[in-house]
């Protein structure tokens, strides 16, 4: 990981102001950023300032957080034109030159700021049928799955997903046509039907082909590219192109 | 949503059209890179494909694949730029598809049994 340049005020950038310009969206669908000055702190992260702006200077501003620690995915946000968790992010990496634009995730309905309506978000995680459906009880034994299968290590690259939306907000395909089911519920699926313990092979994969689902992506990357665990649910997708082609032939689909 | 099973289809069909397109442009930029060595005149093309099966069958196939490739591709550009769905956008490709065969045939016909 590259190392994150600190702020700190010095001979050669003392001429910096010691406060940041953030411009942050007020409103809902409709809308204007507002302009704040926020003072500039050292390992400050763009949640610090977002909660700066809230607690001293306009107690109105709604935005969402819970963990600050990157574990929860509630604070993505859109940063400077990137969609990002807002927690995980200093200052100093996206505005060098002291400047902050702050708007809420792209593709999503806004409620009110920077909070989104995510609904429709999971709703598609659950049309992908993300629901895991095994057929054993708590009386059977353990299930034995070897962690050097192919399943299981297709399985373990994706499973990190905490559900942020930022891949959802990075996603062209998503802004292009609002019933494709996005990188995060197609990811989801790709998990599970890696997982051999799952009943539910066949319906999932009727579920995420088509032209709303995995065959309407363009492998551009951008999920892949912006999420924060390093998922690459373009790698899942692909994946979930190629066994809809093999239950397609074998008539499963 | 149009069926999974045709999207799946088409999306298979448009990964083997576009092997056999990547390995005939391959083979046609050979192609046009050894007959232009000495000078490009439509009497030396034509003595060259006239009567050759094996250019008609090589140039038969290329126009095949992208019968084949191109209408699955447009249809998709029309369906999310214009938003043409269903019925009406099958029907465009499937018009398209037709227009690149005859076109292209006909092309092949004419430098090869004309």
């Amino acid at each position: 990981m590259a190392k994150l340049k600190q702020w700190r005020p010095n001979k050669r950038n003392s001429h910096m102001s010691t406060n940041l310009k953030v411009k942050v969206w007020r409103g809902g669908e409709q809308g204007s950023f507002a302009s704040y000055d926020v003072p500039r702190q050292g390992s400050q992260t763009v949640l610090d300032v977002v909660t700066y702006i809230q607690r001293h200077l306009d107690p109105s501003l709604s935005y969402r957080f819970a963990c600050r620690v990157g574990m929860c995915g509630s604070c993505a946000m859109t940063v400077n034109g990137v969609a990002r968790w807002t927690c995980r992010t200093h200052v100093a990496k996206v505005a060098a030159d002291g400047r902050l634009e702050i708007a809420p995730l792209s593709n999503l309905l806004v409620i009110k700021d920077l909070t989104t309506d995510m609904s429709e978000f999971f709703d598609k995680w659950a049309r992908a049928k993300g629901q895991f459906n095994g057929k054993q009880t708590r009386h059977d034994d353990f299930a034995r799955v070897d962690p050097n299968s192919r399943e299981r290590i297709a399985a373990n690259a994706g499973i990190e997903c905490i559900g942020c939306g930022v891949c959802y907000a990075s996603c062209d395909v998503v802004s292009w046509r609002a019933d494709y089911l996005g990188p995060a519920a197609l990811n989801r699926a790709w998990t599970l039907v890696n997982d051999v313990r799952d009943t539910q092979r066949a319906e999932r994969l009727r579920a995420v082909a088509g032209d709303a689902g995995c065959h309407a992506c363009h492998t551009q990357g951008s999920c892949s590219e912006h999420c924060p665990k390093q998922i690459e649910p373009t790698a899942g997708i692909a994946g979930l192109k190629y066994l809809a082609a093999k239950a397609a032939i074998w008539g499963e689909l | 949503m149009t069926s999974a099973v045709t999207q799946a289809r088409l999306w298979y069909w448009q990964r083997i059209s576009a092997m056999v397109l990547a390995l005939c442009v391959l083979i046609h930029l050979a192609i046009m890179i050894y007959a232009v060595r000495g000078g490009l005149s439509a009497a030396e093309i034509l003595g060259r494909t006239r009567g050759s099966l094996s250019f008609g069958a090589f140039y038969s196939v290329f126009v095949l694949a992208c019968a084949l490739h191109v209408p699955i591709g447009l249809a998709t550009v029309a369906d999310e730029w214009m938003g043409w769905r269903g019925p009406k956008v099958a029907v465009a490709a499937g018009f398209f598809g037709i227009a690149i065969v005859f076109m292209g045939l006909r092309a092949v016909y004419g430098v090869v049994a004309a």
